[in-house]
């Protein structure tokens, strides 16, 4: 071994010194903004989840939502989540395409840019703001879990753009190539070719933006969202979506909080449990999958 | 049939099948076709129709106000007094300083760890312990604001009260705390994004002089990469300006200009949600709270067009 014979002069020491230092500090950064967080996060589920059972997640709430299970929150955020995703997805998706695919590298393409890094810069309040002004009054669909549902499409899709857009570019020209050779058309191409290589980036896109939706207080609170509202346990069509109003979980945990007096102690700790629950493992199975995708891939 | 055709019959056949195809692809293909690059255009502008909807929409709701205020005093004036019946008094001035204030010390607090988390991820981690990280941080984003402002209102406030000695909890320092871990990730994949466009020749040269990591990192990468850096710290104030249920369930929401950090306070975002129900459609106190949505849109704006002029600045050398 040519190390043996090395011996460290104090100037060699002095320097692998500050080498563990810098990396002690960097790494003490990191670790004061992680470890509280998981620490937080590991407390709020503990407190919570005694409370958490099969029948507090599939009952009505009671006395104006202190009471009883968290049902009706449940299917309405499954609700708004849903439609929202039924109108961002295909939007955000063609939005890329185009971005990606057609756009010309010219003034107005970099505009179209800018307008999408600006959308996902707009305040949630005031995404829940216009949601009042366009869907609720201007448009007349009123307080409705529609109203709710467009309003949150219209806020994340940025989410699904940014994550196509990145997935279509990195499709190798050579695939394009070759099948216009062939004589497909550009969109032939597209549907044939280019959408199936980048699922991966679409799927974890979408999967976001799922989690994303669920999350959000502000802008449903405005345009949709009810602080109690008991619904039927079975059936197919639990809210009309075009008609009424809902409870969502993010909105329940903010209402029992902040404004419900006598609410069990325990009770936001368990909403706080199943929605962050929800988030986490809907945004790992988007981790989940982009990497499982990733290994996939073949070029 | 087809075992019998020589190569020269199938050459010519399927040169008259690809003609033939063509000439039928000239329809009803090519309407197809035309359709649906029709509506991925429409797709892709709508971000501009976004953006400008939401300008329109808000401000129209808002508008008539406009006519009635003294656009000075509305910006300016400490006196929020909207619910008064006789003397109702629109001044966002203390709003305003309460989202600046508590946003600052978010950065305060941020800007450091964010960038030095970056740093550690980028330079210090490789392999495995670089996608955990990576994989925490993307999670910690993904926590909904709503579950942020309950941890300031049940875990932070009772810490605050306990450690400092303050009579209230919930109030603009809890309230920074909450932005700064909010704004932490963005500003660590921006800014490890940023680090990473800094060539490797830069690091290797450092290396070869006999510079040691720390040296590196001070002298060489941040230096290098400021402009992402910026960005990085850019986009993590616009998300802290525009977050609204955390700052509304732990700043303590009330209208004053503060005087220390564990003063209440209360942010132009916060006053929307907390006030917009209990408001009247056309109303003046109802127009006023879309004429801060209005300023909000516009704040907001200014940021992420600087944040995203700097990162077009970066990717164009």
């Amino acid at each position: 071994m040519a190390q043996a014979h090395f011996t460290a002069t104090p100037f060699t020491r002095k320097k692998r010194r500050t080498e563990i230092i810098a990396k002690c500090f960097f790494g003490g950064m990191a670790a004061a903004m992680v470890i509280p967080l998981v620490l937080i996060v590991g407390y709020v589920v503990v407190q919570g989840a005694p409370s958490l059972s099969w029948e507090f997640l599939t009952t009505n709430p009671r006395l104006g939502g202190i009471r009883g299970g968290i049902w009706s929150a449940l299917v309405g955020t499954i609700y708004i989540v849903t439609i929202s995703l039924c109108v961002s997805a295909p939007i955000g998706v063609l939005s890329a395409v185009y971005l990606n695919e057609y756009a010309k590298d010219n003034w107005f393409t970099r505009i179209v840019n800018l307008a999408v890094v600006n959308l996902a810069g707009v305040p949630s309040i005031v995404h829940g703001l216009f949601g009042l002004g366009a869907f609720v009054y201007a448009a007349g669909m009123g307080k409705s879990i529609l109203s709710a549902s467009l309003t949150l499409s219209i806020m994340t899709l940025p989410v699904i753009i940014a994550s196509t857009k990145e997935a279509l570019s990195a499709v190798p020209v050579s695939f394009r190539e070759a099948c216009w050779n062939v004589g497909a058309t550009r969109w032939q191409t597209i549907w044939r070719i280019v959408l199936p290589n980048s699922i991966s980036g679409i799927l974890t896109g979408v999967i976001l933006q799922v989690s994303r939706t669920a999350g959000e207080t502000a802008p449903i609170m405005l345009t949709g969202v009810a602080t109690f509202k008991a619904i039927e346990s079975t059936g197919l069509f639990l809210y009309n979506p075009v008609k009424d109003q809902c409870m969502a979980l993010s909105m329940h945990l903010y209402y029992i909080a902040t404004q419900a007096n006598n609410a069990a102690p325990s009770l936001p700790y368990a909403i706080a449990t199943v929605l962050l629950g929800a988030v986490l493992v809907v945004n790992a199975t988007a981790i989940g999958v982009r990497a499982y995708l990733r290994s996939r891939k073949k070029w | 049939m087809q075992a019998n055709v020589t190569d020269k019959q199938t050459a010519a056949s399927s040169s008259a099948a690809a003609t033939r195809l063509k000439q039928q692809r000239g329809r009803a293909e090519m309407m197809g076709e035309r359709a649906i690059e029709v509506v991925i255009h429409l797709c892709g502008f709508s971000a501009i129709i976004f953006v400008f909807g939401i300008f329109f929409f808000v401000f129209r709701e808002g508008a008539p106000f406009l006519a009635k205020l003294n656009i000075g005093e509305f910006l300016f004036s400490t006196e929020w007094f909207p619910t008064s019946q006789s003397h109702a008094k629109y001044g966002v001035g203390a709003l305003i300083v309460g989202t600046l204030s508590v946003t600052s010390l978010a950065m305060v607090i941020a800007v450091p760890f964010g960038l030095g988390a970056a740093v550690f991820v980028s330079e210090f981690c490789n392999g495995k312990s670089k996608e955990t990280l990576k994989v925490v941080i993307e999670l910690l984003a993904a926590i909904p604001s709503v579950v942020w402002g309950f941890i300031g209102l049940t875990v932070m406030s009772p810490i605050i009260i306990k450690t400092f000695q303050v009579p209230i909890g919930v109030n603009m320092f809890n309230g920074a705390l909450l932005l700064a871990l909010m704004s932490v990730p963005i500003m660590v994949s921006i800014g490890e994004d940023a680090l990473k466009a800094v060539p490797d020749s830069y690091r290797e040269a450092a290396i070869a002089m006999g510079a040691t990591k720390w040296q590196l990192v001070w002298r060489v990468l941040l230096p290098a990469a400021k402009n992402g850096l910026l960005a990085a710290v850019l986009l993590g104030v616009g998300r802290a300006i525009g977050e609204t249920m955390a700052v509304l369930m732990a700043t303590g929401h009330s209208v004053r200009i503060p005087h220390s950090i564990f003063d209440p306070v209360r942010t132009l975002t916060a006053t929307i949600a907390a006030e917009l129900g209990e408001t009247s459609k056309g109303s003046d106190h109802y127009q006023s709270l879309f004429l801060i949505g209005i300023l909000l849109f516009t704040i907001t704006f200014v940021v992420n067009l600087a944040a995203d002029l700097i990162v077009k600045g970066i990717k164009k050398k």
